[in-house]
This record gives C-alpha cells, sequence and structure tokens, in this order.
C-alpha cells in the first residue's frame, strides 16, 4: 500500500514513545492550569488526595477523577472555562439532558487546533488545498459546520458555507460551483444522493470525489450507498463539542476505524460501571482529555460512547491511535439528524404540559433517508378528547413546544392512557427502527 | 335541557368497536344513536344511549376511555327542508358547529339531530326561541 498523504507527519506517524512525552508535558501542565483557575477540578482534585506535582506522565491519567456531562450542567454556563471571557474567541453549544445547553468555548489557539485537527481529516479524505469543501453541516451553535469551515481554512483549500437545507440549491451549488468535497451527516448525504438520482442529474455532472461524514452514527451498507450515489469515497469523522467538535478522530482510506488527534485529546476506554480503565480491543465507554484546550479543559470527560481502542501502526502509515466505530452509548441519547436529544427533555415538556400524562414513547426511523422523531404521549384521564379539533390542537401544542426545546421538528400522537406497552411496570420508552450501529 | 352523549377514544386497532358493543350488550345498554369520527391515528365513537352513565362506568372498567359530553339535542320535521331551517337558526344566531349527527324515529314525521357546540345554553335558547323543540334525555 502507499503511504498516504499527512498533514502533520511527525505528530500522524510518530513512534509511541514521542507521543508518550508530548501527551505528558501536556498532560502534567494542563492539570495545573485547570487547578489554578477552574474552582471545580481545584476542589476535585483536593477532594482525591491529587496535587498537579504528583501528575507527570500519561500513567497517572488514570489517577484523575472522571468529567460528565452534568458537571457542564451544573456550572453552566461558563463554570468550567479555565480562562476569562475576555480571552475567549468563539461559543458553540449542544443540547443537554434536560434542556439546558452545554456551553463550550474556544481561544484563538483552540480554533486552531480545531482548524489542524479537521486539516488532517480532509488530508486523510485526500483533500489538498486546491479542492472545493462543500459545507452542509448545519452553521451556528452546532459544531459540524464551522468545524469542517475552519479545517477548509487552515488547508488553503476553497470552502462553499452551504450550510444545510434547501437540497435543490444545494445540487446546484455542486454542480455550477464544483464541489470536490462533501461534509455533511451522513443522512444527509444519502438524501442529497438520492435527490440526485431523481433529479436526474448525471454523475459526470457532479464532481465530487470525497465526503467527510459525521455527527451521527452510521453503517457500513449506508457507507456504500452513499459512494454509489455520489460517486465517491466515504470518510468517518468523529467529535463532541464538549472535547472540542469534529475533527477529534477521522478515518483514513483503510475505512476501518478512525484515527484519533491524540497529541490534544487522550482517549482511554473504561467499563461505565465500575471506571476501570480497559485494555485495547476491549468495548467500553470511550473517555478524552483535552491535554491542549486552554477555554475548556476537560479531564477524563465521559462521552458515553461505547467504542475500543488499537495502537498499532495502521495500513495507512499513521500510528495515531484508532478507536473502532462507536457501536452504542451507555447513556439513553439519541442523534436524530445530527441533533442530540435526550428523552429527559421530552419528559419534561409533557410533565408541563396540561391534559397529558408522562408515559411517552419516542419512535425513531428513517424514511426517505432522514431521521424521524415520533412522540407518542398518553392523554391525561380527564382530558376532554371528544372533539378531533381538541386533540390534534393538544398535539401541536406539543409539537411546538418539542421544536424550541430540541430544535428539531418531532410528530406527536396522543394516544390511551394506559396503551403504551409497559414491560416489568416499566413503559418501554424507545424504539429505534434505524438500526444505524453496525 | 342537554343530554349526555358517551364518547369513547379508540385508536385504529382491529376488533375495537366489536369489543365495546359487546360490552354495552351484556350490561343491556340500549343504543339510541352513534356517530364515528375518524382520523388517521385515532377515533372518536360518540353515543345516545338510555343509560349513559352506566355505559360510562361499565367501559371504564374494562379499560376503556370514556368520557360523558353535554350535547344539545333538537327535534326537527323529517322533511326536505327540515336540518336547514334549524342550520338557518344558527347561521342567523353566529353560533358555531364543533360535530353533528341525526337519526329519524320510529313514529311520528320527526327526525334529531345532535349537536356539540361552545354554549349548550346559548343555543338551547336560541332553538327554543325559535320554536324548535329540544329534547331531555327522557325523551330517548
Amino acid at each position: 500500500m502507499t503511504m498516504g498523504k499527512f498533514r502533520s507527519p511527525e505528530i500522524e506517524t510518530a513512534s509511541r514513545h514521542t507521543m508518550r512525552i508530548v501527551q505528558s508535558d501536556r498532560l502534567a501542565d494542563m492539570v495545573k492550569r485547570v487547578y489554578e483557575n477552574v474552582p471545580f477540578y481545584k476542589r476535585k482534585l483536593d477532594e482525591c488526595g491529587i496535587h498537579p506535582d504528583d501528575i507527570k506522565s500519561v500513567d497517572d491519567l488514570k489517577r484523575l477523577p472522571f468529567t460528565n456531562k452534568t458537571d457542564l450542567r451544573d456550572n453552566y454556563p461558563y463554570g468550567l472555562f479555565a480562562l476569562p471571557l475576555g480571552q475567549v474567541t468563539e461559543i458553540h453549544a449542544s443540547s443537554g439532558t434536560t434542556g439546558k445547553q452545554t456551553v463550550v468555548g474556544y481561544t484563538e489557539n483552540d480554533l486552531k487546533t480545531w482548524g489542524e485537527c479537521a486539516a488532517r481529516a480532509i488530508t486523510a479524505a485526500g483533500g489538498t488545498h486546491e479542492d472545493v469543501l462543500h459545507v452542509s453541516y448545519g452553521y451556528g451553535l452546532f459544531t459540524g459546520g464551522l468545524g469542517l469551515h475552519y479545517g477548509g481554512q487552515a488547508m488553503g483549500s476553497t470552502v462553499i458555507p452551504a450550510s444545510s437545507g434547501n437540497t435543490a440549491r444545494q445540487l446546484t451549488i455542486m454542480q455550477d460551483f464544483g464541489s470536490t468535497i462533501l461534509c455533511c451527516t451522513p443522512s444527509y448525504a444519502m438524501y442529497l444522493g438520492e435527490s440526485r438520482e431523481e433529479a436526474g442529474i448525471p454523475l459526470s455532472d457532479i464532481h465530487l470525489k470525497a465526503g467527510i461524514f459525521g455527527a451521527e452514527p452510521w453503517t457500513e451498507q449506508m457507507r456504500k450507498s452513499i459512494e454509489e450515489k455520489l460517486g465517491i469515497k466515504a470518510y468517518d469523522i468523529y467529535g463532541l463539542s464538549e472535547v472540542m467538535g469534529p475533527g477529534v478522530a477521522f478515518e483514513c482510506e483503510c475505512q476501518n476505524g478512525l484515527h484519533i488527534n491524540e497529541d490534544f485529546f487522550i482517549p482511554e476506554i473504561i467499563d461505565p460501571k465500575t471506571g476501570e480503565v480497559l485494555p485495547d480491543g476491549e468495548y467500553g465507554e470511550l473517555v478524552f482529555t483535552c491535554i491542549t484546550k486552554e477555554a475548556l479543559p476537560l479531564i477524563r470527560y465521559r462521552t458515553r460512547d461505547i467504542t475500543c481502542l488499537t495502537h498499532e501502526t495502521c495500513a495507512c502509515g499513521r500510528t495515531l491511535v484508532k478507536m473502532a466505530k462507536p457501536r452504542g452509548r451507555s447513556d439513553d441519547m439519541l442523534i436524530i439528524r445530527g441533533v442530540n436529544v435526550f428523552p429527559s427533555q421530552i419528559e419534561e415538556v409533557l410533565l408541563h404540559t396540561k391534559d397529558v400524562t408522562a408515559n411517552y414513547q419516542l419512535i425513531v426511523d428513517r424514511v426517505n433517508n432522514l431521521d424521524t422523531l415520533e412522540v407518542r404521549v398518553e392523554m391525561a384521564p380527564d382530558m376532554d378528547f371528544d372533539a378531533v379539533r381538541l386533540v390534534e390542537e393538544k398535539e401541536r401544542e406539543i409539537k411546538g413546544r418539542l421544536h424550541s426545546v430540541l430544535g428539531l421538528s418531532a410528530g406527536v400522537t396522543i394516544v390511551e392512557p394506559k396503551s403504551i406497552e409497559r414491560s416489568e411496570g416499566k413503559a418501554k420508552r424507545i424504539i429505534d427502527n434505524r438500526h444505524t450501529y453496525d | 335541557m342537554t343530554i349526555n352523549q358517551l364518547s369513547v377514544f379508540i385508536e385504529n386497532k382491529r376488533g375495537r368497536l366489536a369489543e365495546i358493543t359487546k360490552i354495552l350488550k351484556e350490561s343491556g345498554v340500549d343504543i339510541r344513536a352513534l356517530s364515528i369520527a375518524d382520523t388517521k391515528e385515532f377515533g372518536i365513537l360518540r353515543l345516545i344511549v338510555n343509560d349513559a352513565q352506566k355505559a360510562a362506568d361499565v367501559l371504564k372498567a374494562e379499560g376503556f376511555t370514556v368520557s360523558l359530553t353535554k350535547v344539545v339535542a333538537i327535534g326537527i320535521d323529517d322533511r326536505p327542508g327540515g336540518l336547514a331551517a334549524a342550520m338557518e337558526v344558527l347561521r342567523d344566531n353566529a353560533i358555531s358547529v364543533e360535530y353533528m349527527y341525526a337519526f329519524i324515529s320510529r313514529s311520528e314525521d320527526t327526525a334529531y339531530v345532535i349537536l356539540r357546540v361552545a354554549n349548550n345554553e346559548e343555543a338551547v335558547r336560541i332553538f327554543t326561541e325559535n320554536g324548535f323543540k329540544v329534547m331531555c334525555s327522557d325523551e330517548f
């Protein structure tokens, strides 16, 4: 196999010895910074009886306490920032477990790191400064759009910030502007591919050669379909806003796992129940320590994604540790059209809606390659259902409230009391018919 | 002067109507009139019966979602234009109808119309003023 092209060969093909030195230095420095600047971490480390001077190498990582998504919520919005806002250049946010957003911040250097990480992903997908990067992730608080945008800029590529939606226009841009690399969610890539076929646009009018797809789980079968429908090679990209955004890990041409940018984010796999670190090849929860982040450096952040790691030199030549495609989550978070949805957010809305109960069921499906969410909720016994209008108005009211909380359009169906299936007394809350994990 | 209508919320599942009518049969409940509102997901079965409270109790006991709603019932002439006369009264008094259904009686030349409106008292008053016979439960 020929050697791939690397964005930063000295790091991407570094020996384990070199990588450990880089990581150890950065980790020690990071723990000092957070201890001095983030009261939350000072308290946590003090409680564990750890002094920053005790942390000398990556081997000491396992002594440090975990950070959970709830810690971000409890310190909403800026409580875990290690720098005053005056030094923070950009803010992003994603949905949290109870309606409150998870807020993340970046300094100028953090954004540079982000651009570097995304640029490594673009390079691994065969991109150069001559490519035209078509970014159809949503732009805004969501990290998808700007993450790949910064990557393209770092490459010196031509970036088209198309953002999401308006599929006909996307296809016109693709043809007329000569897009060569498409970046979006895999389900939207499928949708674009289907729409191209329906519109009768021949593949020869599409100049795409590669696609970088992430922000939601997808299967090998989807990959094949996307590759056929758009005439491209499809690459996976992984990230989460708490750690950075897209580009935390990326696929190379081998398409058999994602290389983690471990000079910035040290990964560990733990047993989600005991917190014990698991060896290579064993599946568990992925945990990241952001060793260079300035604005929001998190220690051992629990991603809730279930995957495993392998430290072997890849056929592409990279030595960066690889993670398998996540095969599930250790919590009940759903990713719908790239948006994080926690059942607790929906429950909260239902609890505060008159005439319905909090007995609900979420039915997630994929129709025409787009994720759909249907919320079935039991009416309260005293609801006046005697006119169709009353039921439909209530459904519309809930739909509107869900949209403002989730940022996502969901179908709502009001059903009879006690009609949602219960097993051992507990309602079966989530039915996911997408089969998005292989 | 309103009558009690029994409403049953039914999800669109096979056999539900058979189940409901069987329960009513076994309880000796006599159905005088019925209508069904249908949507994609659910239906609303509305019944005028001889004993609405009893029917509601037995259906509830069997796990059905039922409610009793006060509706207005009027008698109209069973001839072309009989219903039109009643509707003109509603139009002229700006009373909007949530739903309605009608049935004919066994004897006489009378038909009955069941209506759900926002304000029952007002509708009863206006119908009475305009010479329509407003029915009470005993009359069914």
